[in-house]
C-alpha cells in the first residue's frame, strides 16, 4: 500500500504535465491572459512527453537511423526521478523571465523565485571573511596585500599548506583536505560540548546532496521483498525521493504531523515501518532537522525516540542537519543527532550507525555555488568505510574552493581576532533578518482565509496549507494536474511568484500546500506575501462561484 | 567497532532506563539473526575482544551493501596510492627509508607536481570570489571585465548562488563559440552544452542515461583496453556490461576497426552494446588518433547504432610532430549530413588537464549532439537533482574557452605561461620515452599526447610466480616493490587493463624536468635490480 502511495507521490508532478495537451492548457490560460508569451503549454512541451514529440520520433523510424537513446531505451530509473524544486514550474519561470527580458508584457514586472533556498540570488551578501579566505587561496599573490586581514591570510596559508603543491588547483585526497577534516572534527566536538569526533570519520562532499546520494548508494541492495527500503518524512526534500528512484530503492513514507507543528510521531514511524516490512526491507531512516520543507525543529525527546526506534529496528540513520544554524523560534534549539546519541549512553553510541550531513549552502553563509559540504560517519563497519573511500575516489575529490569555504564555516574568526567583530555582525544580521522574516511570513499567511501556516521554527521555508475549492480541484483533475500545481502555475502566471507545489514534496491525501523560501529581502517579502494573499482570495472567489 | 572509553560517558539519563526492557539487551542475538552463522560468530568474537557486549549487528556490512559498489575498482587511487600516503606519513614521523620523498606519478595532478597556475585565470576567479578587488588597480582590466561578465550572469551577482543546473548561461555561450572556433566554424548550440563537475561527472551522467535492460538486453559499453578506470568503475557501479576492445600496442596504441568489430560481435552474444567510448588523446596510452581513424570509428558507430562518447579532455596536450587533435564533432560534421544529423555524440572537456591543470576546481563541460529532445529534457532533470556544478569551476571553464586575446593587457603573460607549460610537457614526453627505451626489459611507445607514458615491462618468470603466490597481479607486485624501495608511486597496468601476459605501468610525465630525470633513473636502476633479483 505504501509502495503504491510512494509511487503515486513520485508521479504527481510527472502526471501533472504529462497529460498537458496543448489544447487543454490553452483552455486554462486562454481565459485569462490571451497570448501573453510563453504559457503553460510551452511548459508542457518542455517537459516533454507530448504527443507531438512522440509522433516526430515515430516519423524518424522509417526514414532514418533510429536514435540509440530514446525515451523507450532510456534508463527507466532516470525516467522515474522527479525533482520539483527545479521542476516544470521553475522551467516555466525561467521562460517567463526571458520573455520579460525580451520586452514581453505580463501583469508583473519581475519573477520572484521563492522556489529554492538560494540566499545570494535573493540578495543576501556573502560573509566578507569567508570570501577573503577563498580569494587568498585562489590567488596567493594577495597575501602581500595590506587590505586583507591577517586572520584571513593565516587561514588561507594553512589551507594551502594542506593542498598538493600548495595550490587549490590540485586534487585533494578523496575524503577531503586533511587539515579541513581535522577542523571539522574540532568544530563538531565543540558544537556537541565535548562529544568526541574523529577526523577520519569526516568526508568532505560536493554539497550535502552528494553525500546523501553516496551513502544511499552504499545501502541499496537486495531484490523484491529484500530490496532496501528508505524511510523518509512526508513532506520531504525531493532529493531523497529522486535519489531513491534513481537507485531503484523502495521509498517508505512516514508522515509528519501537520496539526502538531510538523512534529515527528514515533507511532507513525512504527506504522510505516511495519507496513513497509511486508514488501521491502527497511534499512535506513532519513531525518531532516530542522525540517525542509516544513521548518520544524525537533525536540531532544523526539530525537531520542527516533534513535531508540532505529536501535530497536536495526536501521541506519541519516540525519540531514544542513539547517543547524537556522533556528529562529525562541523556544527551539538545535540538537545534533550525534550528541543525543552519545547522551543516550554507550550501548547506543557504540552501535547505531549514523551519518550526519552539513553544507556551506545554508546557515548564515548561503554559499550554494561553492558546492561545499561534509558528512560525519559514526559506527560504520570498517570494511564498508574502505568501500566508501573507494567509491569517493572514483570522482577524485570535492571542489577545493568548496572545501575551503567549509573550513571557514567550521573555523570562523574567534573573539580575540580582529575580524571577529565584522564577522559576528554580518552573521547576526543575516540570522536576525531570517528570524524576522520567518515570523512575518507565518503572520501574514495566517491572516489569509484558506491559508494555514505552521510556525517557521527553523530552516528557510514556509510550507503553508492552502484550501483549494472543489471546483478548482476538479478543473485540475480534468487537466491531469495536481490541484496545487494548478494553483502554483496560476500564481506564477498572474503574479510572477514562483513557489513549489506541495505535491512535489509529498503530502497527506487531499491536502494541498506550497513551499516558499523566506529569503527575499523584507520589503520584497512583504510585497510577495501581499500578492500571494490577493491571489489566493481571488482564486477562492473565482472557484467558489462568487464571480 | 568502537572501543568504548567508559569514563567519558555521562550517566545514562533517566528516560533511557524507562525503556524497559531494551529488546536487544534482553536477547542479544536477535539482531544478528540476519547474518550467516559464521559471520555472526565472527562478529561476536570481535566484540568480546573489545570487551563490549554484542548488542546489535551492523545494518551496513560488506555482505549487505550494494553489490555493484563492491565491484568498483579505481586503481588510480587504489592500494598503491594508499600505501604511498602511509609511507609519506612514516617519513614525516622520522622512519628511515632508502629515499627522502615519495614522488606521486600516479595521477595527472599538475599543480601537485609543482606546475604554477595560469595567473590570469586565478586573477579572474579571485575577482569573482571577492568582488571588492574590482577596485584594486593591481588587477588588469581584461580580468576585471571577464569577472564582471561572469558575475552578471550569476544570481544576485554572486558566485555563491546556485547556477542553473545546465550551467551559467554566458559560460555555455562562451563554450559554444569556443567549440565553433576550434572546429573551423561548425556551429555549436549553447543549448547542447552542459557544464559538469569535472569531466568524470559528465561521463557518469551520460552512462547513467544509457544503462537499461536486463540479462541479454542489458546495455553494453565498449571501452578501450587499456582504459582510464573511471569507465570500468562507472560501468560496474551502474551494473552495465563492460565490453573490451584492445588498442594495438605494436602500432603505437592505435585503434583498429576490425578489433572493434570483433569485440562488438562477441558482446552481442550476451548483452546489448549501445555505447562506444573513445579517449583521444589516450589515457593511459598517450596516442593521438588520426583523422582517418576517427572517421572509421564514426562510420562504425553509425552502422552499428552506437552512441559515441568522446573523452577529449587532453585536446590541448598534443606533443608529437605530425600529430594533431581532431575533435570527433568536427570530423562527424565533415562527413556530411548523412552522419552529422544522425550519430549521437557526447564529447567531454575539463579544466583539469591541458596547460591549466586546475583539477581542484572540478570544472568541465560536455556537448551533446543529436540527442533525442525528450532524452535531453530527462538529462536536464537528472542534473537538476544535484543542483549545479561548482560555480568557481564553471568560471574557470569560461576562462579556458575565453582566454586573453591579442591586444588585451594580459595576452602576453598568458601566452608565455601557456607555452611554457606545453613545451615543458612536450620535452618531458620525449625525455620519458627516450630514457625508458634505454632500459632492457622496458619498451615505451611515443607519448604523442595526454600526460602519461604506459610502458610495457618484461617481468621474470620467478617474479610472476611470487606475485601469483601472494595473490597479486605481477605488475602490482612490481609497483609495490618500486614504491617501497624508491618512493616512486606508479599505477600498475592491471588497473587499466592490458592483454593477458603483458605487464605495464602508468606514470605521469608531470614532475619538473630535473625531478623527472631523477625519477626515470631510479626507475631504471630498480628495473635492472628487480630483473637480476628474479632471474
Amino acid at each position: 500500500m505504501y509502495r503504491l502511495q510512494s509511487l503515486a507521490a513520485r508521479s504527481l508532478i510527472a502526471g501533472a504535465l504529462d497529460h498537458c495537451t496543448p489544447l487543454t492548457l490553452t483552455s486554462l490560460t486562454g481565459v485569462r491572459h490571451k497570448s501573453q508569451g510563453p504559457s503553460v503549454e510551452k511548459c508542457g512541451q518542455m517537459r516533454f512527453l507530448t504527443a507531438e514529440a512522440k509522433a516526430s520520433a515515430g516519423r524518424l523510424d522509417g526514414k532514418m537511423r533510429e536514435k540509440t537513446l530514446t525515451m523507450d531505451t532510456l534508463n527507466p530509473q532516470v525516467k522515474a526521478v522527479e525533482y520539483a524544486v527545479r521542476g516544470p514550474i521553475v522551467l516555466k519561470a525561467g521562460e517567463i523571465e526571458r520573455y520579460l527580458e525580451e520586452g514581453g508584457t505580463k501583469p508583473f514586472s519581475e519573477v520572484i523565485k521563492a522556489n529554492i533556498g538560494d540566499a545570494h540570488a535573493m540578495g543576501q551578501q556573502p560573509i566578507t571573511f569567508l570570501r577573503q579566505v577563498v580569494a587568498l587561496c585562489t590567488f596567493p599573490e594577495l597575501m602581500d596585500s595590506p587590505s586583507f586581514p591577517e586572520d584571513a591570510k593565516w587561514r588561507a596559508r594553512r589551507i594551502l599548506q594542506g593542498c598538493g603543491g600548495h595550490s587549490l588547483g590540485s586534487y585533494s585526497a578523496s575524503p577531503g583536505v586533511e587539515c579541513i577534516r581535522k577542523d571539522i572534527a574540532a568544530y563538531i566536538e565543540q558544537r556537541d560540548e565535548g562529544v568526541p569526533s574523529d577526523w577520519e570519520n569526516i568526508y568532505l562532499t560536493t554539497g550535502a546532496s552528494d553525500g546523501i546520494m553516496t551513502i544511499l548508494r552504499l545501502l541499496v541492495s537486495g531484490k523484491d521483498s529484500s530490496r532496501t527500503g528508505v524511510m523518509i518524512p512526508i513532506p520531504q526534500y525531493p532529493l531523497y525521493s529522486a535519489a531513491i528512484s534513481e537507485m531503484d530503492a523502495v521509498q517508505v513514507n512516514y508522515y509528519l504531523d501537520e496539526d502538531n507543528c510538523w512534529a515527528l510521531d514515533i507511532n507513525e514511524l512504527h506504522r510505516a515501518y511495519q507496513a513497509a516490512k511486508q514488501h521491502c526491507q527497511p534499512r535506513v531512516i532519513c531525518i531532516i532537522n530542522p525540517g525542509n520543507p516544513t521548518g520544524q525543529v525537533q525536540s531532544k525527546k523526539c530525537i531520542e525516540e527516533v534513535l531508540h526506534f532505529a536501535y530497536e529496528e536495526n536501521l541506519f540513520v541519516m540525519s540531514d542537519e544542513v539547517y543547524q544554524d537556522n533556528v529562529y523560534a525562541p523556544d527551539c534549539q538545535f540538537h545534533s543527532f550525534k550528541k543525543v546519541l552519545y547522551e543516550m549512553g554507550p550501548e547506543y553510541f557504540s552501535s547505531v550507525e549514523l551519518v550526519s550531513f552539513h553544507s556551506t549552502s545554508k546557515g548564515y553563509t548561503g554559499e550554494c555555488g561553492f558546492r561545499g559540504g561534509y558528512m560525519e560517519v559514526i559506527n560504520m563497519d570498517p570494511e564498508v568505510k574502505a568501500q566508501l573511500v573507494k567509491l569517493l575516489s572514483v570522482r577524485l575529490c570535492p571542489p577545493l574552493a568548496g572545501q575551503a569555504a567549509m573550513d571557514v564555516i567550521v573555523n570562523p574568526p574567534q573573539p580575540e581576532e580582529h575580524t571577529f567583530k565584522q564577522f559576528h555582525q554580518e552573521k547576526s544580521s543575516v540570522l536576525g533578518a531570517l528570524a524576522e522574516k520567518a515570523k512575518l511570513t507565518e503572520q501574514i499567511l495566517n491572516a489569509v482565509p484558506g491559508i494555514k501556516c505552521n510556525p517557521v521554527q527553523g530552516a528557510m521555508y514556509a510550507f503553508p496549507r492552502i484550501f483549494i475549492p472543489p471546483k478548482a480541484v476538479e478543473e485540475a483533475k480534468a487537466l491531469g494536474m495536481q490541484p496545487d500545481m494548478l494553483y502554483c502555475l496560476r500564481l506564477l502566471e498572474e503574479t510572477g511568484i514562483c513557489v513549489v507545489p506541495g505535491s512535489g514534496f509529498g503530502q497527506k491525501d487531499r491536502t494541498y500546500h506550497f513551499r516558499m523560501t523566506i529569503l527575499p529581502s523584507i520589503e520584497k517579502l512583504n510585497v510577495l506575501l501581499g500578492k500571494v494573499r490577493d491571489f489566493h482570495i481571488s482564486f477562492l472567489k473565482e472557484y467558489s462561484g462568487l464571480e | 567497532l568502537v572501543v568504548l572509553r567508559g569514563s567519558l560517558y555521562p550517566t545514562v539519563p533517566d528516560w533511557v532506563l524507562n525503556f524497559s526492557p531494551l529488546p536487544s539487551l534482553s536477547s542479544p542475538h536477535r539482531n544478528l539473526s540476519a547474518f550467516p552463522a559464521a559471520q555472526s560468530e565472527h562478529l561476536q568474537q570481535k566484540m568480546s575482544e573489545n570487551g563490549a557486549l554484542p548488542l546489535r549487528g551492523k545494518v551496513l556490512t560488506v555482505d549487505t551493501m550494494n553489490a555493484n559498489v563492491k565491484k568498483v575498482d579505481y586503481a588510480v587511487r587504489g592500494p598503491i596510492v594508499q600505501r604511498a600516503v602511509q609511507i609519506e606519513k612514516e617519513l614525516k614521523e622520522g622512519v628511515k627509508k632508502p629515499f627522502e620523498e615519495v614522488i606521486k606519478a600516479n595521477i595527472g595532478d599538475a599543480h601537485a607536481m609543482g606546475q604554477r597556475p595560469i595567473t590570469f585565470f586565478r586573477q579572474v576567479i579571485a575577482l569573482c570570489t571577492y568582488p571588492q578587488l574590482l577596485d584594486d588597480n593591481k588587477f588588469p582590466e581584461d580580468a576585471k571585465n571577464r569577472a564582471r561578465r561572469i558575475l552578471q550572469s550569476c544570481g544576485g551577482n554572486s558566485i555563491g548562488a546556485y547556477t542553473t543546473s545546465q550551467g551559467i548561461d554566458c559560460v555555455r555561450h562562451d563554450v559554444a563559440s569556443y567549440i565553433q572556433r576550434r572546429d573551423g566554424g561548425i556551429p555549436s548550440d549553447p543549448d547542447n552544452i552542459y557544464l559538469t563537475t569535472g569531466a568524470s561527472d559528465g561521463i557518469v551522467t551520460i552512462l547513467k542515461l544509457l544503462t537499461a535492460g536486463e540479462g541479454r538486453t542489458r546495455t553494453g559499453v565498449m571501452i578501450s583496453i587499456p582504459q582510464y578506470p573511471l569507465y570500468s568503475a562507472s560501468i560496474a557501479e551502474l551494473g552495465a556490461v563492460q565490453i573490451n576492445y584492445y588498442l594495438n600496442e605494436e602500432k603505437c596504441w592505435s585503434l583498429d576497426i576490425s578489433e572493434l568489430q570483433r569485440s562488438l560481435h562477441a558482446a552481442r552474444e550476451h548483452c546489448n552494446p549501445r555505447v562506444l567510448c573513445i579517449i583521444n588523446p589516450g589515457n593511459p596510452t598517450g596516442q593521438v588518433q588520426s583523422r582517418q581513424c576517427i572517421e572509421d570509428v564514426i562510420r562504425f558507430a553509425a552502422k552499428e547504432n552506437l552512441f559515441l562518447m568522446a573523452d577529449e579532455v587532453y585536446q590541448d596536450n598534443v606533443y608529437a610532430e605530425g600529430c594533431e587533435f581532431h575533435s570527433f564533432k568536427k570530423v562527424l560534421f565533415e562527413m556530411g549530413p548523412e552522419y552529422s544529423s544522425k550519430v549521437e555524440l557526447a564529447s567531454f572537456h575539463s579544466t583539469s588537464k591541458c596547460y591549466m591543470g586546475e583539477c581542484g576546481f572540478r570544472g568541465g563541460y560536455m556537448e551533446v549532439i543529436n540527442m533525442d529532445p525528450e532524452v535531453k529534457a530527462q538529462l536536464t532533470k537528472l542534473v537538476s537533482v544535484r543542483l549545479c556544478p561548482p560555480a568557481p569551476g564553471q568560471a574557470l571553464m569560461d576562462l579556458v574557452v575565453n582566454s586573453p586575446q591579442p591586444g588585451e593587457p594580459s595576452y602576453q603573460t598568458f601566452m608565455k605561461e601557456r607555452t611554457a607549460v606545453l613545451s615543458a610537457l612536450a620535452e618531458k614526453a620525449k625525455l620519458t620515452e627516450e630514457i625508458l627505451n634505454t632500459v632492457p626489459g622496458i619498451s615505451c611507445n611515443p607519448v604523442q599526447g595526454a600526460m602519461y607514458s604506459f610502458p610495457r615491462i618484461t617481468l621474470p618468470e620467478r617474479a610472476i610466480n611470487e606475485a601469483k603466490a601472494k595473490g597479486q597481479a605481477p605488475d602490482m607486485f612490481y609497483c609495490m616493490k618500486l614504491l617501497e624501495e624508491s618512493g616512486i608511486c606508479l599505477v600498475p597496468g592491471s588497473g587499466f587493463g592490458q592483454r593477458e601476459g603483458t605487464y605495464h605501468f602508468r606514470m605521469t610525465i608531470l614532475p619538473p624536468t630535473d625531478k623527472l630525470k631523477i625519477m626515470l633513473n631510479k626507475l631504471k636502476e630498480f628495473h635492472q635490480k628487480f630483473t637480476q633479483q628474479y632471474s
